[in-house]
């Protein structure tokens, strides 16, 4: 340490670290059981989206006659783009890599602001978008740590509904899709009109369909579009715990290595006043004899 | 006698996984009744009640629309929301049934109608479940 700080201002930094480091500790555990439970939400959801992905897929390999509006590409002259962000801070990089990710998309395919449209999950996606004077078409604030579907129904059918009604013609979805508690990827998924049925084995039996396959595209199409939004929303929950975790969990050994130096200054600072003391002591009986 | 493996799955989570003798759903198309060994099948649902009988005992099920698949000895029924009698929350279902009528009878928005009679027919069939 060149400067010796006084005893007493090392004390309190030492203090006031210490305190910062329990707070970040505490945000650590909590962020880790939301996480689990953010997981376990998630994988709650794989059997609904799991059947709903086969029923569709074989009805879509299936007939050649059959066709919706959102199984065809059309002339893209406005595109919808929905994020998920957070809510609150202290997540890491968890929402400047999605942001990233949106700017990168406008700047690289879009010239003009009448090219795009923007559906934002989460207050810093929303301020984000205000700030920069991006024109955001609908938004939702202040969702839950472990949204139900029911959270997003309304913000998952009006999405669908602007690409039924011509709004947007494609619409795309970017999220941080969860790998591991310390790994998340930025995913850039285009969700309407449906493009990736996968071209999955068509499930061995031949369905009859009632009352026939068009109408129940109709009905089904829409679940599955908001389905996969709702999918989107809980990989982007897990993603949140766990960059949260992981941000706190780096404040915390950050704390832990600031202590010790602080620490370390503190005792060669008591140890020089000691010193000084005894010299000055020693220095003094000295003068005296 | 061979029975039916019933499942039915919301965005949520599996509600309830069983076997059956015989399930009675309604089909867009009307009222349909599903026993073992019946031809693969898809049909979308309407805002109903699904019964899933069983040795003289009937569960039922709120199911909120979506659709039924049908496969011989397994049916799975995918809705964005379903409640066994009980859980189903009646205070919840009650305030959902007023807000609804409200909205109905509020003649100025035409565009919110059509999901406020979707709410209304949810919350009716909740509450007809859950006081059965």
């Amino acid at each position: 340490m060149k400067s010796l700080a006084s005893l007493r201002d090392l004390k309190g930094r030492i203090d006031s670290t210490k305190k910062t480091k329990q707070i970040t500790g505490a945000m650590e555990l909590v962020s880790a059981s939301k996480m689990s439970k953010a997981e376990q939400n998630a994988r709650g959801f794989v059997p609904y989206a799991d059947k709903l992905q086969e029923v569709v897929s074989s009805i879509a390999n299936s007939s050649t006659d059959a066709q919706h509006p959102m199984l065809i590409k059309r002339e893209v002259k406005k595109t919808g783009y929905l994020i998920i962000t957070s809510d609150r801070g202290l997540v890491g990089a968890y929402n400047s890599h999605i942001l990233k990710s949106l700017v990168n998309n406008i700047e690289k395919k879009h010239s003009s602001k009448d090219e795009y449209t923007i559906i934002v999950i989460g207050r810093k996606g929303y301020d984000f978008c205000r700030k920069r004077g991006l024109p955001v078409s609908q938004s939702i604030l202040g969702m839950p740590d472990h949204p139900t579907f029911a959270d997003v129904k309304n913000l998952a059918s009006e999405a669908v509904q602007m690409y039924a009604d011509q709004e947007v013609d494609e619409l795309h979805i970017i999220y941080n899709h969860y790998v591991s508690a310390i790994s998340q990827v930025v995913t850039n998924k285009q969700l309407l009109p449906i493009a990736d049925l996968g071209e999955q084995e068509a499930p061995a039996s031949d369905y009859e369909f009632d009352p026939n396959q068009e109408e129940i595209l109709e009905v089904l199409l829409p679940q599955y579009a908001e389905s996969l939004i709702f999918g989107a929303l809980l990989d982007g929950k897990a993603s949140e715990h766990a960059a949260s975790m992981t941000a706190m969990r780096s404040a915390t050994d950050n704390a832990n290595e600031l202590i010790g130096d602080l620490e370390l200054s503190y005792n060669r600072a008591r140890q020089a006043a000691i010193t000084q003391e005894i010299t000055e002591i020693v220095g003094g009986v000295a003068a005296l004899e | 006698m061979s029975t039916l493996t019933v499942s039915v799955v919301t965005p949520e989570g599996p509600i309830l996984e069983d076997s059956f003798d015989m399930v009675v759903c309604k089909a867009e198309t009307g009222e349909i009744g599903i026993l073992p060994k019946h031809i693969p099948l898809v049909a979308p649902l309407q805002i109903s009640i699904a019964r899933l009988k069983k040795a003289g005992d009937t569960r039922q099920v709120a199911i909120s629309g979506g659709f039924m698949e049908v496969q011989p000895d397994k049916v799975t029924i995918l809705a964005q929301s379903a409640e066994t009698a009980d859980h189903i929350d009646i205070l919840r279902a009650k305030e959902a049934k007023e807000r609804a009528e409200k909205r109905l009878q509020d003649k100025s928005d035409t565009i919110d109608r059509y999901r406020a009679e979707l709410a209304l027919k949810r919350a009716i069939n909740r509450l007809e479940i859950a006081n059965s």
